[in-house]
């Protein structure tokens, strides 16, 4: 274990060092963060549309007494798509989508020795592979996660409006209510190390992968199962930390 | 000139490479030949530093290559072109961007410069217009022969080589040959062939290190190879009725 730790860090430190040629790299960055950000739209989307709607009922449902106010869902349902829905969820589902693809992308060029080819060239392999991903992932994440925020909500509005479980004027009323900017200032700070984590991990396990098309596969579960468990290692401790 | 002096090379247990000393001078294909498991590819490998030699020391034209660390490497690495078993061509880039890669990197040459280089290099190795390809949409061959265009690309003093011919025809396998022994005549580079092709052995075979359990067992030219004695080598060269036939005709 302190072997891998160990390498995890070199493997950061290589992939941190002054590149060949910037322009080539941002090249690389840019082309990241439209594979992680674009590329990951419509999935975030419909699992934030989802889970704020059944979040919403299921509140509602909870807190059905004379003596609680209808609007409670609202709030409660908000609390819970930023602090904990949209960017914990999210971020599971996004190392299945990127991460897998981060390791399995990286994994296939160690085994088919295109990693060998750029190490021959002169090139920083860790750098060029996996510098853009991280910058990409730890920009972009975030942007999800705002998104997702805002369609959880929505999804929760659209809830409300089509099971009439409470009205919409309470939902927006608890929405509004005592909203606290610490919560999405949280939300973005876990999306950030998430992403951070995603990125990382997965790269790692790719670039060390040996063998042929089997261990990439296998590499590619390895980052994305590390991944998770990771993030909510560091979704505990984060909520721990700052609320 | 590359020089490798007294090259050792350990995984664990296992004892690959076992003090290999040897020259390989310019303007000339040196092929490292041998058995499967005898350690041409970890050579190979130690030689351009995606190994490090457990022991011994790698000269480039006298200057040490083991004792350097990565960024004091990147100027002789400049210098080399290398064309892979499977070519190592980049999936996510078409033809002319593989080509133009390195030089993206290593120069400040204007885009209009560094495409006419790619076109430069294709039309060298014969494939002229299959600039905008993919590499999964070219045959073996050409994936070779555009793995030799990008090696080609930074001008190399030194070219290396491993298992040019695998996976091709006999035919294609030819044209492989030709166009490294031409390239390396025409560009005087110091060329290191890794093969077990009987017919690159003797077509284009000026000098040759035989490995065998990890040690060199023999050197000399195609021209001599015939001639040997060695029972390992005529085992591993002459191991087919067609050789050991050539062989009683020469």
């Amino acid at each position: 274990m302190f072997q891998s730790l160990g390498k995890y860090i070199l493997l950061l430190r290589l992939s941190f060092k002054k590149p060949e040629k910037f322009s080539v790299y941002w090249g690389e960055v840019m082309r990241e963060m439209v594979s992680v950000g674009i590329g990951s739209l419509g999935i975030i989307s419909i699992i934030s549309l989802f889970i704020g709607a059944a979040t919403t009922i299921q509140v509602a449902f909870q807190l059905s007494s004379p003596l609680v106010p209808r609007s409670i869902a609202g709030s409660i349902s908000r609390d819970s798509n930023i602090l904990e829905f949209s960017p914990t969820i999210s971020s599971l589902v996004l190392a299945g989508r990127v991460g897998s693809n981060f390791a399995s992308n990286i994994g296939t060029m160690r085994v088919t020795e295109q990693i060998d080819a750029l190490e021959i060239m002169g090139v920083n392999a860790p750098g060029y592979l996996i510098s853009p991903k991280i910058l990409a992932s730890i920009t972009m994440i975030p942007l999800l996660v705002i998104i997702s925020i805002c369609l959880g909500i929505t999804g929760g509005y659209i809830a409300c409006l089509i099971t009439g479980t409470i009205t919409p004027a309470d939902y927006l009323m608890g929405v509004n209510d005592g909203f606290d900017g610490l919560t999405v200032r949280v939300a973005l700070v876990k999306a950030f190390v998430f992403g951070f984590i995603i990125a990382s991990i997965c790269s790692y396990q790719g670039f060390y992968t040996k063998g042929g098309a089997l261990e990439v596969g296998q590499s590619a579960t390895a980052g994305v199962v590390y991944s998770c468990v990771w993030i909510l290692f560091a979704d505990l401790m984060i909520t721990s930390l700052m609320l | 000139m590359i020089e490798i002096k007294d090259i050792y090379k350990t995984f664990g247990d296992n004892d690959v490479l076992k003090g290999i000393t040897a020259t390989f001078q310019t303007g000339k294909n040196n092929l490292i030949i041998g058995g499967s498991g005898s350690g041409k590819t970890t050579l190979l490998k130690c030689i351009v530093g995606l190994h490090e030699p457990t022991k011994g020391q790698v000269f480039f034209e006298d200057q040490n290559f083991t004792d350097m660390d990565f960024t004091e490497r990147v100027p002789i690495r400049t210098q080399i072109g290398m064309l892979f078993q499977n070519s190592a061509l980049f999936d996510s880039m078409t033809v002319e961007e593989n080509i133009m890669f390195p030089l993206n990197l290593f120069t400040n040459q204007s885009k209009s410069e560094k495409q006419e280089r790619a076109n430069f290099c294709l039309e060298r190795v014969n494939l002229k217009d299959k600039n905008k390809l993919y590499p999964a949409e070219l045959s073996g061959g050409m994936k070779k022969r555009v793995g030799i265009a990008r090696a080609l690309s930074m001008q190399p003093k030194f070219l290396f080589v491993d298992e040019p011919n695998s996976g091709l025809d006999p035919k294609t396998s030819i044209l492989i040959d030709d166009l490294i022994q031409e390239l390396t005549t025409e560009y005087d580079m110091t060329t290191v062939v890794v093969t077990h092709d009987m017919n690159s052995v003797m077509g284009i075979g000026d000098h040759i290190i035989f490995l065998h359990q990890g040690q060199k067992w023999w050197e000399g030219s195609n021209k001599e190879i015939a001639h040997t004695d060695n029972k390992e080598l005529n085992d591993f060269v002459f191991a087919s009725k067609f050789m050991q036939a050539a062989k009683e005709k020469l």
